[in-house]
């Protein structure tokens, strides 16, 4: 079974990391639903927020092998934990001046704002959860989307616990495995392929 | 003030190199036009950059510690280096590759011998710089060593543009140890976890060590056998762990796996405690990974790379450290103990199922010319394997009383790689014997490699298993696919001791059993290389062997 798994990771602001992190996910055989990068208060760290969608042993394996990679400092699977994790999205909608109050509404309900004004169309801006972007866009659709743009997410952990979650894999990545110890027969059954 | 070339050739020098397997080109010509003012640094110019990729593998593997140095221009001669680094990766072996690059400020044009050797190569290398700066040089060097040669150890590739090689700077070699917030020295193996291990083999009653590449990485031979002397553990090995423990120990059993010994897999489905050591359970070892080990009751693994726990296989115990770190601290906690039952069990799976062949044609078979050859290697030569029958019969046969140094690309399967490999070990290990094991299809693919071995004198006794055919994929076809030979035929090879000759390398052949113990002496008595082609029986098959897509007891042994 696969499941969205939302990996917070700490690299070295160097070139070519985004594609070392791009391209271990994808040799490994692991999906991105979404990533995004910046700058962190430290200009020499980078902050990637990654959605991968696999089962629980690849997330295991996707955490250890991107820490293997020389420029990622920290990763932390926030997967479960409470976070605040948010998109953004700009949405320009077909709104001409006798049709704009309607619209306005649903954007206060949503929080968001209108960031540009023309003659017949506005640009929304909304952030928020994945669920919330999804939700706001849907009842966008009916009024007119004229181009949409939206963000992958980025997120932290809430309160205190987040600075402990932080780990050093190479440590903490040899937690004791309660499971049976019998495999588990998805890893690879490539028995004598040539 | 020196320039970026010269720079990087003093670096190499701070580093220990000695030797550079390397091939110039437009975008690495002001190192080249540096090098002989650098004789301590001793330059192999081979004859494809793939062959000094390999050869920078081989002298790194067979020089524990040391970290091979290949050079190879921009553009086609740095994506040459692509399946030797690749090789070099899958198998853990420190190599340094230093590719000339357009000048900085051509990049992105597509201009000549230009290519993307950043992009090309991030799957296959630990790690990988552009320089950049000038100032950067030496830094970079520094780490890139540091990282190819510690933790588990890899390739990493340095792309050096060619006006930063004319660049001048003033130099100055770090003279602090490399620090990298990213990249933590391994771990210390964990006190509870190895009490917890001891307490398991004191409470074992069927318990079996194998023991992967890492073991001789770490140089963890001694403190292995002291494990299993001191508790009574057999031990086995997978392919690339093979010269970790004394094949003629009482304890020793022998490879395991796909194409490994019967008793091994036997003792490994049998075992209630199996303590993996330096490995990476890859499905050559595990067979139908559902067949492998049923009975352990408690699996234990160490590894310094903390991704290979639960990989493959979900150990009960892992342990993520150096190998002969924890080995020997674990060894502090294991008592005593001597084992019967077991033992006699083994020693009955030993005789019903030996390592063995058998000879219905009369031809010379490939074992008959390893026998001589390891007959005459006195546990110390070192003995290098391609891909193919002819690596598993020389892993097979591999006698040695003490630790030894077998080598071969047992993960990434390189045809080829063995030849150039070999260059690189003796010039490593100028006072060693050298056999490189080969077959015919492999030697072909790199033998362009005979020239750099004449022209260096390089004193490798070269042993062709020639079968004139693509021995392990025609066993394959007879066997697994329908009986149906397709593209496996290689009658038409060249004649080697011709070939030999054209080349200036003495070149002996021979079809008979008689003539093999000659011809090897005389290879050795011999000062340089030396080609020895044997015409062995063409249907000589591996055994035992476990069919495609069949568990780990399923093996089929010789008949």
């Amino acid at each position: 079974m696969t499941e969205s798994r939302l990996l917070s990771v700490l690299v070295d602001n160097k070139p070519g990391v985004l594609q070392r992190v791009a391209s271990m996910i994808r040799r490994r055989g692991f999906n991105i639903d979404s990533l995004s990068v910046g700058p962190t208060d430290d200009d020499t760290i980078s902050r990637m927020t990654i959605t991968v969608h696999v089962g629980r042993q690849q997330a295991e394996q996707a955490t250890k092998q991107l820490a293997k990679l020389i420029d990622v400092i920290t990763i932390d699977d926030i997967t479960g934990l409470r976070n605040v994790a948010h998109e953004l999205v700009l949405v320009r909608m077909h709104a001409p001046p006798g049709e704009r109050t309607e619209l306005l509404n649903l954007v206060d309900i949503f929080r968001g704002r209108i960031v540009d004004v023309a003659a017949s169309s506005v640009i929304i801006e909304v952030t928020g959860s994945a669920e919330k972007i999804d939700n706001f866009i849907e009842l966008m659709r009916p009024y007119g989307i004229k181009e949409l743009a939206r963000s992958g997410v980025v997120a932290l952990v809430r309160g205190d616990q987040a600075r402990i979650r932080l780990m050093d894999f190479a440590i903490d990545g040899d937690e004791p495995q309660t499971e049976p110890s019998r495999v588990a027969g998805v890893a690879g059954d490539t028995t004598g392929a040539v | 003030m020196l320039t970026g070339a010269q720079i990087a050739l003093e670096s190499l020098i701070r580093e220990g190199v000695d030797t550079i397997f390397g091939y110039p080109g437009g975008a690495n010509l002001w190192l080249y036009r540096y090098l002989p003012d650098y004789p301590a640094l001793h330059h192999v110019l081979v004859r494809h950059e793939q062959g000094g990729a390999h050869a920078a593998d081989g002298y790194a593997r067979s020089k524990r510690g040391s970290v091979g140095v290949v050079f190879a221009t921009s553009g086609p001669g740095a994506l040459n280096l692509v399946t030797g680094l690749a090789t070099a990766y899958m198998d853990s072996v420190p190599v340094v590759a230093i590719t000339g690059q357009v000048p900085s400020t051509a990049i992105g044009t597509d201009s000549f011998q230009e290519s993307d050797v950043i992009g090309s190569t991030m799957s296959v290398v630990k790690h990988s710089y552009l320089i950049t700066r000038v100032e950067d040089i030496a830094p970079t060097i520094q780490e890139a060593f540091h990282i190819a040669r510690t933790g588990r150890p890899g390739p990493v590739l340095i792309d050096f543009p060619k006006d930063l090689q004319a660049a001048v700077s003033a130099f100055n070699y770090p003279d602090t140890p490399v620090r990298r917030r990213s990249y933590p020295a391994p771990p210390r193996p964990d006190p509870a976890k190895l009490r917890q291990i001891a307490e398991l083999i004191k409470g074992a009653k069927r318990p079996v060590i194998l023991a992967g590449r890492g073991v001789l990485i770490a140089r963890a031979e001694e403190e292995l056998a002291e494990l299993a002397h001191q508790a009574h553990i057999p031990v086995g090995w997978t392919l690339l762990g093979t010269g970790a423990f004394p094949v003629t120990d009482p304890m020793a059993l022998q490879m395991v796996g796909f194409m490994g010994a019967g008793y091994t897999n036997k003792a490994v489905c049998e075992a209630d405690v199996l303590i993996m050591v330096g490995m990476r359970c890859d499905d050559r070892v595990t067979t139908r990974l559902d067949s492998f080990a049923p009975r352990v009751e408690h699996l234990v693994h160490i590894d310094i790379d903390p991704a290979e726990i639960g990989k493959n296989v979900i150990p009960h115990v892992s342990v993520v450290a150096d190998a002969k770190v924890a080995l020997r601290e674990l060894n502090l906690l294991v008592e005593p103990k001597r084992e019967h039952q077991w033992l006699t069990q083994i020693d009955q799976w030993k005789e019903e199922h030996p390592v063995r062949f058998t000879n219905h044609t009369g031809l010379l078979q490939p074992q008959q010319v390893l026998e001589e050859m390891y007959a005459r290697c006195e546990d110390e030569a070192i003995v290098l394997a391609d891909v193919g029958q002819n690596q598993i019969w020389a892993a097979l046969w591999f006698s040695y009383r003490k630790p030894g140094l077998f080598l071969n690309s047992g993960g990434t399967g390189t045809m080829g790689y063995a030849f150039p490999a070999s260059m690189g070990a003796k010039l490593a290990n100028p006072h060693k014997t050298v056999f490189c094991v080969t077959g015919e299809g492999g030697f072909v693919m790199n033998m362009q490699e005979m020239a750099t071995m004449v022209e260096n004198n390089i004193d490798v006794n070269v042993i062709i298993l020639n079968n004139s055919s693509l021995g392990m994929v025609r066993q394959f076809q007879d066997d697994f696919y329908d009986g149906v030979r397709s593209a496996v035929d290689l009658t038409f090879t060249p004649d080697f001791v011709k070939l030999g000759d054209a080349f200036g390398m003495k070149a002996m052949s021979t079809d008979r059993l008689e003539d093999v113990g000659r011809m090897l002496d005389e290879a050795m008595a011999h000062k340089g290389p030396v080609l020895l082609n044997f015409n062995i029986d063409p249907d000589a098959n591996v055994y035992p062997i476990v069919p495609l897509g069949k568990g780990m007891l399923d093996f089929v042994e010789a008949s």
